[in-house]
């Protein structure tokens, strides 16, 4: 008699909401794939499973496979996250997966954060402002910091802009114009950062509206679906008191 | 030169916090004085007339309690206007606000929800309860005020009007928290969680001394009903006078 247990094999149902936007014959459908899940098989792991195996049309992005590059962010049952870190054995027999909404839609699961994230960047102008930086020395020893001042700041840097915390937001997703987590975000991240020059009263011209740090409703989505989890609640929440404080 | 900065979006946003912090407070301490009918009929009368200020002036003068419920209902209106900047605007936002919700399963995201509609429903409870303090001041007592909630079937504004108003204020107290706490990274996961326990048990705790003391009222009122419109008379003032 053989008593030893067995882990049992499941078949996996991954329903991919599949839609080309380039393509006019194209309908948003949603199409089932079986996969034979196996141990630590992660979804970005069974989706190259189809793709290989089953249909070499289904569009998704990858690069690095390890949570860094931030390219894999889909809806997986109705939440954002990375599907490189998201494990299949946290997941039921059926899995849904739709493209992040609020993004321009390439195909199937694969979207345009790039695009999102460039135009948010160059509106809130995330980069260091100082004067005379032409005239730097960049071979001479930078003035040191402090190292829990460049651990923060290393701490608010870890952000991937996958754009979870976007999908996340019940705000983004109402008002197209909302900047987000990880807009407000990185501009804490150069309020703190002692080479950046520039005053709260212009950091108050970026974000001081609705569109920015005012119109968050703290609905913590952000927070609570960031995959690298960043502490997003608490620096808007510092960012609104400084920009309140103006 | 950069130009004049514009203030008022974060003027706004902290009067809506703050309008918001104020009416809390206030509703949570009237849960107190309107439970003291909990201690008996001489404690309400005597809070009663205290809002009066007849132990301040020697005489009671009604027209506080009209000038207090101007003021409150003036914090409500400049609330929920300012609050109303955050409802979904049109049906489009409405319907992508459903779908995310309902697609998240995420307890904050929801509990937001739960606040636009409390909100919305206290845009007429509230109102129709503080009319009727601003026109009658006169008309709160222990038999008064039961006649009314029996008598005068107030009772339903009163039950709808305490639910909605402390899961509206428990909810909103929190995000407050969230909005603006100055907590660290580290310990920011923790606190939501305290002040989320804390909020439950607060709510919990208002709405039994809410239900305690409006059964209270209705069984004074039901007992009472044959004589409804008669004042009471403390018992200190038919011996001693």
């Amino acid at each position: 008699m053989n008593t030893i247990p067995v882990s049992q094999q499941r078949t996996l149902n991954i329903s991919v909401l599949r839609h080309n936007p380039a393509d006019p014959d194209s309908e948003p459908h949603m199409q089932t794939f079986q996969v034979e899940d196996a141990d630590a098989m992660t979804l970005f792991v069974a989706l190259n499973l189809i793709r290989e195996e089953q249909d070499p049309s289904l569009h998704f992005d990858f690069v690095c496979r390890a949570g860094i590059c931030g390219s894999c962010g889909m809806i997986i049952n109705g939440r954002p996250g990375l599907a490189c870190r998201t494990l299949t054995r946290d997941l039921p027999d059926d899995i849904t997966l739709a493209p992040l909404p609020g993004f321009e839609l390439i195909a199937d699961l694969s979207v345009n954060t790039g695009k999102w994230m460039r135009g948010m960047a160059e509106r809130l102008e995330t980069w260091v402002h100082a004067q005379g930086l032409e005239q730097i020395d960049l071979s001479a020893i930078e003035a040191p910091m402090e190292p829990e001042l460049a651990q923060q700041l290393y701490e608010l840097e870890r952000c991937i802009e996958c754009g979870c915390c976007i999908a996340a937001c019940g705000t983004a997703q109402m008002r197209e114009d909302f900047v987000g987590a990880v807009g407000l975000n990185q501009v804490t991240r150069f309020r703190l950062d002692p080479r950046d020059e520039r005053t709260d009263a212009q950091f108050y011209e970026l974000v001081g509206d609705d569109t920015g740090v005012f119109g968050c409703m703290t609905l913590l989505g952000c927070q609570d679906m960031c995959p690298k989890d960043l502490p997003l609640a608490t620096q808007i929440a510092f960012l609104r008191r400084r920009m309140v404080a103006v | 030169m950069p130009q004049k900065l514009n203030r008022w979006p974060a003027r706004m946003d902290l009067l809506q916090s703050g309008t918001g912090l104020l009416l809390v407070m206030f509703i949570w301490g009237h849960m107190f004085f309107e439970s003291s009918i909990l201690l008996g009929h001489e404690a309400m009368y005597w809070v009663t007339r205290m809002f009066e200020g007849e132990h301040l002036f020697g005489r009671p003068y009604p027209l506080l309690v009209s000038a207090a419920a101007a003021i409150v209902l003036l914090l409500i209106a400049l609330h929920a206007l300012l609050a109303l900047r955050k409802f979904p605007a049109n049906y489009r936002q409405y319907q992508r606000m459903n779908t995310h919700m309902a697609a998240m399963r995420h307890m904050d995201t929801t509990l937001w929800y739960v606040q636009v509609i409390t909100g919305f429903l206290l845009f007429f409870l509230a109102s129709a309860h503080l009319l009727v303090v601003l026109v009658q001041p006169d008309n709160i007592g222990p038999y008064a005020s039961s006649d009314r909630i029996w008598s005068g079937r107030f009772w339903i504004l009163y039950a709808s009007l305490l639910l909605v108003v402390h899961v509206h204020a428990g909810i909103g107290i929190y995000r407050l928290a969230m909005k603006w706490g100055p907590f660290s990274a580290a310990s920011s996961g923790l606190w939501r969680g305290r002040i989320r326990l804390a909020l439950y048990c607060i709510v919990a705790f208002y709405l039994c001394l809410g239900t305690a003391s409006l059964i209270t009222y209705m069984r004074i009122g039901a007992e009472h009903a044959p004589y409804a419109g008669e004042r009471y008379v403390p018992t200190h003032a038919s011996g001693a006078h």
